[in-house]
């Protein structure tokens, strides 16, 4: 089980207000993500629901029981650090065991625990040698052999993966991803990285500043972003976003629409402009066009055959279909 | 930069410090040995030529060997256990955010910056004093006799007062110890599920075992050689003797300088015998 609620939280810093009155349900055996940029209040969002923060007011519930002045140790949370905060005086025996020795399980029990960890994470070979004596990937696993040996009602996680290089990240980002598969438990998992949300999550919750800009599946948040902020922060590249005289066609103040929903043509189109930089990933190609009258620049994903150069004059066709429209407040207009 | 000539301009360039140094450790050192084979009784005779091992034997077997070496033991112990058992406590407090931090750490520094002989005075003469001491005055307030400390309880006031002098330098190496450790690791352990005391005992605990051997070293090394403490307090009555305060006695007092060097001698190795000791457990911690 692992039901978590907030019921108006709220955070201050002295007398700066970090969440501002916050609702959100997370269900039993979901694995939510927390996005958003830094600074905004993911981890402290997270380190309220540990219990390492006190709220301000409002509530948090666990399973249905109130928990707001629970002590972190005993909501059943286990929580994956961004330095790993390993024991670095134990063997990765003994950290992984730490959790099991305070709740005084007997040997046996505790052995078998740390094995099946060790077995799981593929730590076997390494569970006598001290933290300071693994790479940065396996260090991230004993924190998680740490977490998973409680047998907790959720996991958190505060950006796990930002330590790590960009090929152990993906690694490890399937890894937890599995790991979830496999335990079903909750997982709540806070990361600046949309490419992490969007990939492993079952729902994302968009922050800006404390205040939730939406919550939904990545497709959701894909496909109907609810304003402006949430709109540009989730796809990669960024959505293009059009103001003035072209959005006032489509009756909104600005429009916008996603380099991948482009299409792009030598010889005829909506619009036209003159290619700037382009960026070839093999499978695809970026092009970042200038001089379109519309906007600085405006990204365009195409085919990784498509072979346009530098100043190459071209013509672009929006798919009317997955254009979105925002009013002056940024927010959607369906 | 380290080719041939570079390097032995260098060499040139330390030659002087070198040479000065040795010069300072050598010179008395082998005075000492010189002297520690003689009979020299400067007014008595003067040189009375070579004894052999005479004077280390007659040192160690003299009624006072024996005091004097649990006296330093009691005093270098009694120190260690005060200064590093508070100053931990301290250092955790410290480390504490509050108001006026800046101001109670100097405050808390500043008895290091005492001289020894002028502590000692302060401490035997504003507090011990069991007719106008402030300890005294407090004692007589709760209705109960004052202490004559240093003559009645002589051990403890000397523990006392060289554990006062230390504790600013264990509770700084210890702050800036705790400083260092990583808040995620305590929080972890919380979340793991260790209250306060564990807490201590498994994160805190192991984390200052570096900064505690050295305060340890450091220590032991400064308090074997303690004198000026109890030279203005008790003059090595009432069983304060160390034995840096009998060699004292024995050179200056018997004038016996052939004696007192040998007991010198016997010092070099003892604090020699702490140093290896000690070195190999910093060595041991540093690698892990
Ligand atoms: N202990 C604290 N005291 C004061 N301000 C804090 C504290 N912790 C975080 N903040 C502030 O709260 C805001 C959110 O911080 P944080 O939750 O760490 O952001 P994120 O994890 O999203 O990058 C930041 O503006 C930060 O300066
Ligand atoms: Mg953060």
């Amino acid at each position: 089980m692992g039901r978590i609620q907030l019921k108006s939280v709220t955070k201050s810093f002295g007398d700066v207000q970090v969440i501002p009155p916050l609702d959100l349900t997370i269900e039993d055996g979901e694995f939510t993500v927390f996005v958003g940029p830094s600074g905004c209040g993911k981890s402290t969002l997270l380190r309220l629901i540990a219990g390492l923060e006190d709220i301000t007011s409002g509530s948090i519930d666990i399973d249905g029981a109130d928990a707001t002045n629970v002590p972190p140790a005993k909501r059943g949370l286990a929580m994956v650090f961004q330095s790993y905060a390993l024991y670095p005086h134990m063997s990765v025996r003994k950290n992984i065991a730490f959790p099991l020795r305070m709740a005084k399980l007997d040997q046996a029990e505790i052995d078998k625990r740390v094995e099946g960890a060790a077995q799981v994470l593929n730590l076997t070979d390494y569970l006598d040698r001290r933290p300071g004596q693994l790479s940065g990937g396996q260090r991230q696993r004993v924190a998680i052999g740490r977490a998973i040996v409680r047998e907790p009602a959720a996991f958190l996680f505060d950006e796990p993966l930002s330590n790590l290089d960009a090929a152990l990240r993906v690694g490890m980002r399937l890894e937890i991803s599995e790991l979830h598969e496999r335990l079903a438990t909750t997982m709540i998992y806070v990361t600046h990285d949309q490419v992490e949300a969007m990939t492993m999550a079952d729902k994302i919750v968009v922050l800006q500043a404390g205040v939730i800009e939406q919550v939904g599946s990545p497709l959701d948040l894909y496909r109907t972003p609810r304003n402006l902020f949430v709109a540009g922060f989730i796809g990669s590249p960024k959505m293009n976003f059009i103001e003035g005289e072209e959005a006032a066609k489509h009756g909104a103040h600005t429009i916008g629409i996603r380099p991948e929903h482009i299409a792009v043509s030598e010889s005829d189109g909506t619009w036209s402009g003159v290619v700037g930089v382009s960026e070839h990933l093999g499978s695809d190609t970026f092009f970042h066009i200038h001089e379109t009258g519309l906007a600085e620049t405006i990204t365009v994903r195409a085919d990784g055959e498509v072979g346009f150069r530098h100043g190459d004059h071209i013509y672009l066709t929006p798919r009317a279909d997955v254009l979105h429209r925002f009013d002056a407040q940024g927010l959607r207009i369906e | 930069m380290a080719t041939q000539h570079s390097r032995s301009v260098a060499r040139l360039m330390m030659a002087p410090a070198v040479v000065l140094l040795l010069g300072w450790m050598l010179v008395p050192l082998t005075m000492t040995l010189y002297f520690s084979f003689k009979k020299y009784l400067p007014l008595r005779g003067g040189d009375l030529g070579w004894v052999g091992f005479d004077n280390y034997i007659r040192f160690v077997s003299s009624s006072s060997f024996w005091p004097a070496v649990q006296a330093t033991l009691v005093i270098v112990i009694g120190v260690l256990a005060i200064t590093v058992i508070l100053g931990i406590l301290l250092a955790m407090l410290l480390d504490q955010p509050m108001w006026g931090q800046g101001v109670v750490r100097i405050l808390v520094i500043a008895p290091f910056f005492v001289m020894p002989t002028v502590s000692a005075l302060v401490w035997k003469n504003m507090f011990m004093d069991p007719v106008n001491g402030l300890l005294a005055h407090l004692w007589r307030f709760f209705g109960a006799e004052p202490v004559s400390w240093l003559s009645e309880a002589s051990m403890t006031s000397i523990v006392m007062i060289v554990s006062w002098q230390w504790l600013p330098f264990a509770t700084l190496i210890l702050l800036t110890a705790i400083q260092s450790l990583d808040s995620e690791q305590l929080e972890a352990a919380e979340m793991d599920g260790a209250p306060p005391l564990k807490r201590f005992y498994h994160i805190i605990l192991p984390h200052l075992s570096r900064a505690i051997t050295i305060v340890i070293l450091i220590q032991t090394i400064f308090l074997l050689s303690i004198f000026a403490e109890i030279f203005v307090t008790t003059g090595g009555a009432f069983g304060t003797r160390t034995l840096t305060y009998l060699i004292f006695q024995r050179v200056l007092e018997s004038q016996n300088v052939g004696l007192g060097s040998a007991g010198g001698v016997y010092a070099i190795i003892l604090a020699n015998i702490v140093a290896v000791f000690l070195m190999r457990i910093v060595g041991k911690n540093l690698d892990a």
